[in-house]
């Protein structure tokens, strides 16, 4: 379908998919089998400019949005979600500073995460708070002109790759959701070290850590906006970055399309190809309908939250919800249409199935998006005065 | 001081979809996608290695063909080049790869100010490996062939590494100098966004005859030495036999066909 892209939006996914093509897919079943990080690649995309697509020129970027970086993050995942994942989860990463940073933290960070020099990370899930972040325990305390961090986060995509940090901490409990503050956090800051990396059922290229912060000194220049701001930057940054998780997902799923219809084309059974038959037509038929949903969806949702609306909640739940969903049931039905084919590792489904499944978790699980989407919902109909019956 | 690299492209069939005639035996071209020579993406991405460890060097590519090698050129400016020209005229046509050198030495004297001259081993197309040679002998510049690394000695030598069938070779290159090069000297790099931008917008000057200073009968077909008379696929060979079993038993295969073929010494 025609999506009516400008002619820089049109090169932003020609090369993506040039670097998804060449670079990521001949190597896709290694990383998966090596739990490797791909930092080949993430040097091929630092020298491609697409790391900078959402940062403004000042700042080293492309001067583009969520839409440009979603078209990036789809084309990408069309070969591979664990080195989108880690492309993206830079962005989510440098977005809290985008948004809420100082000038002089803008500055200092933005431009090697625009050039790729350096990756970011986000870190504000904890062992005792994942759906629900107003969990987490990792305390910042003021002393002097510095901050002491203490606490561990878990699950941190990135983590002990990255260098630069965005970082989730208490910094007064008894304010309770004013009482968060986001700090920048290096790689190298006294006190802040990692954990043992995970294995992980899929998106095994990208690294998942932990973060552990003992009496870790940071000074006050270090704080993301304000003291206690810090849930505000959280929602903001997720406003920003979900359409990006919804872009995975369609990536995803074309992928498994692209593989499900060409086997289907080329396999014969009874004496045909199976495309040949209604169940396998019916199949592929919701597949690439779903799929094409999915896009329409993100690349709608992404410019309406680039136009900078009041509300950007609702949207952005919906565009990180059903892709979500769409790639995980495109994944699984690509593996049936292939058959033992397709549950063999020797084809490139299986991972992309074992891979699906995170869109449904990370970045808020779906059951958290859908939440969000009906609180939004009785808070938008509670506003109107009209009654539709 | 700042140098300056030329390097020399060309645009060949791409070789995954050629197809030959069976009735004329040629080359199946239409429809079939030109690419750039693979070698002498080599030679873009040598050049643009050593523009990223001096970043005041400029790399200027040029290539001679129809107006539609232009995409070639711009393919290049966005993996890093900096300028680019085209050397097109239909007096170039038909030629063969003393004409072609004769018109490329033409466009590099025309630059003027050249360090360095950069071309692939050789194009997969016609696979002559002579168009280097050829050009650096009518620069009158020394010339290095089947190069897997350069390293900028002094402002006025360069160190050459060749990759040849009898071993490794180290050269000190006086400048201007031209090299072949082949793949070892490092996996071509793939554009960036920002330099597609550029060669979208980039002025590709064309330059014929006239404005090389040429004279149209020393170029094209009528300045080639040699035509090419017939291609053809090579007939299949028959009476191919193939041995089987153990080396031991293949061994003694071996020698009892060839002492049937009455093999001298058997």
């Amino acid at each position: 379908m025609h999506y009516f892209l400008t002619e820089e939006q049109q090169m932003i996914q020609d090369l993506a998919a040039q670097i998804a093509r060449e670079k990521i897919r001949p190597q896709r079943a290694q990383l998966d089998e090596g739990e490797e990080f791909p930092w080949e690649l993430v040097k091929v995309l630092a020298q491609s400019d697409l790391y900078g697509l959402y940062i403004p020129e000042a700042y080293g970027g492309m001067g583009g949005g969520i839409f440009e970086n979603c078209l990036a993050v789809e084309k990408l995942a069309e070969a591979c979600i664990g080195v989108a994942t880690t492309f993206a989860a830079s962005g989510l990463g440098a977005y809290p500073i985008l948004l809420y940073g100082s000038e002089e933290l803008k500055r200092r960070y933005l431009p090697d995460i625009a050039g790729g020099q350096r990756l970011a990370a986000f870190g504000v899930t904890e062992s005792g708070a994942g759906s629900d972040v107003s969990g987490i325990q990792t305390t910042a305390v003021k002393d002097g002109d510095d901050y002491i961090l203490n606490g561990t986060k878990q699950w941190i995509t990135n983590g002990g790759d990255a260098e630069i940090y965005s970082v989730l901490a208490i910094t007064d409990r008894s304010k309770g959701p004013r009482g968060a503050t986001f700090f920048v956090l290096e790689k190298g800051d006294p006190g802040f070290t990692f954990g043992k990396k995970e294995k992980k059922l899929g998106l095994r290229a990208s690294s998942t850590r932990e973060l552990v912060f003992q009496d870790c000194r940071v000074s006050r220049d270090r704080i993301i906006g304000r003291e206690g701001m810090g849930f505000i930057v959280a929602m903001k940054t997720f406003d920003k970055s979900r359409p990006g998780i919804g872009a995975l997902g369609v990536g995803l799923a074309q992928g498994a399309l692209d593989l499900a219809v060409e086997y289907a084309r080329k396999r014969i059974q009874f004496g045909k190809p199976i495309i040949s038959f209604q169940a396998i037509q019916h199949k592929l038929a919701n597949m690439a309908t779903q799929t094409e949903a999915a896009r329409a969806l993100v690349y709608a949702g992404a410019r309406f939250l680039d136009s900078e609306p009041a509300d950007m909640s609702k949207v952005a739940a919906m565009c990180k919800l059903f892709p979500g969903d769409v790639a995980m049931y495109v994944a699984t039905e690509a593996v049936q249409v292939l058959g033992g084919y397709g549950y063999m590792q020797d084809y490139p489904v299986e991972k992309m199935m074992r891979d699906a499944k995170i869109l449904q978790i990370y970045e808020g699980t779906n059951e958290i998006q859908r939440n969000i989407i009906g609180q939004e919902l009785n808070k938008e109909y509670g506003r109107l005065k009209e009654s539709f019956f | 001081m700042p140098m300056h690299i030329v390097v020399c492209i060309k645009q060949v069939p791409d070789a995954k979809n050629v197809r030959i005639d069976p009735n004329t035996n040629t080359l199946v071209r239409q429809g079939v996608e030109s690419i750039i020579n693979p070698f002498d993406l080599f030679a873009v991405e040598a050049a643009l290695k050593i523009k990223d460890s001096d970043g005041s060097t400029r790399v200027t590519v040029i290539t001679m063909g129809p107006p539609q090698a232009a995409e070639a050129l711009r393919e290049t400016i966005s993996r890093g080049v900096d300028d680019a020209v085209l050397l097109s005229d239909r007096a170039f046509a038909g030629a063969d790869t003393w004409a072609t050198s004769t018109t490329l030495a033409a466009a590099v004297r025309k630059l003027g100010d050249v360090d360095l001259v950069i071309c692939g081993k050789q194009a997969v197309d016609g696979d002559t490996a002579q168009v280097g040679p050829e050009l650096a002998t009518l620069l009158d510049i020394p010339y290095a062939t089947f190069v897997k690394k350069i390293e900028a000695l002094d402002g006025k030598h360069l160190k050459v590494i060749r990759q040849t069938d009898e071993g490794v070779e180290v050269w000190k290159v006086p400048s201007p100098a031209l090299l072949t090069v082949i793949k070892e000297v490092g996996e071509p790099r793939l554009p960036s966004l920002r330099h597609k931008m550029r060669a979208k917008k980039a002025e590709v000057p064309v330059w014929g005859v006239e404005a090389l200073g040429l004279d149209p009968e020393k170029v094209g077909l009528s300045g080639s030495y040699t035509q090419v008379v017939r291609v053809f696929s090579p007939p299949r060979r028959g009476n191919r036999v193939m041995l089987e079993g153990a080396v031991e038993e293949q061994v003694e295969q071996l020698f009892r066909y060839l002492k049937e073929a009455k093999v001298p010494g058997l």
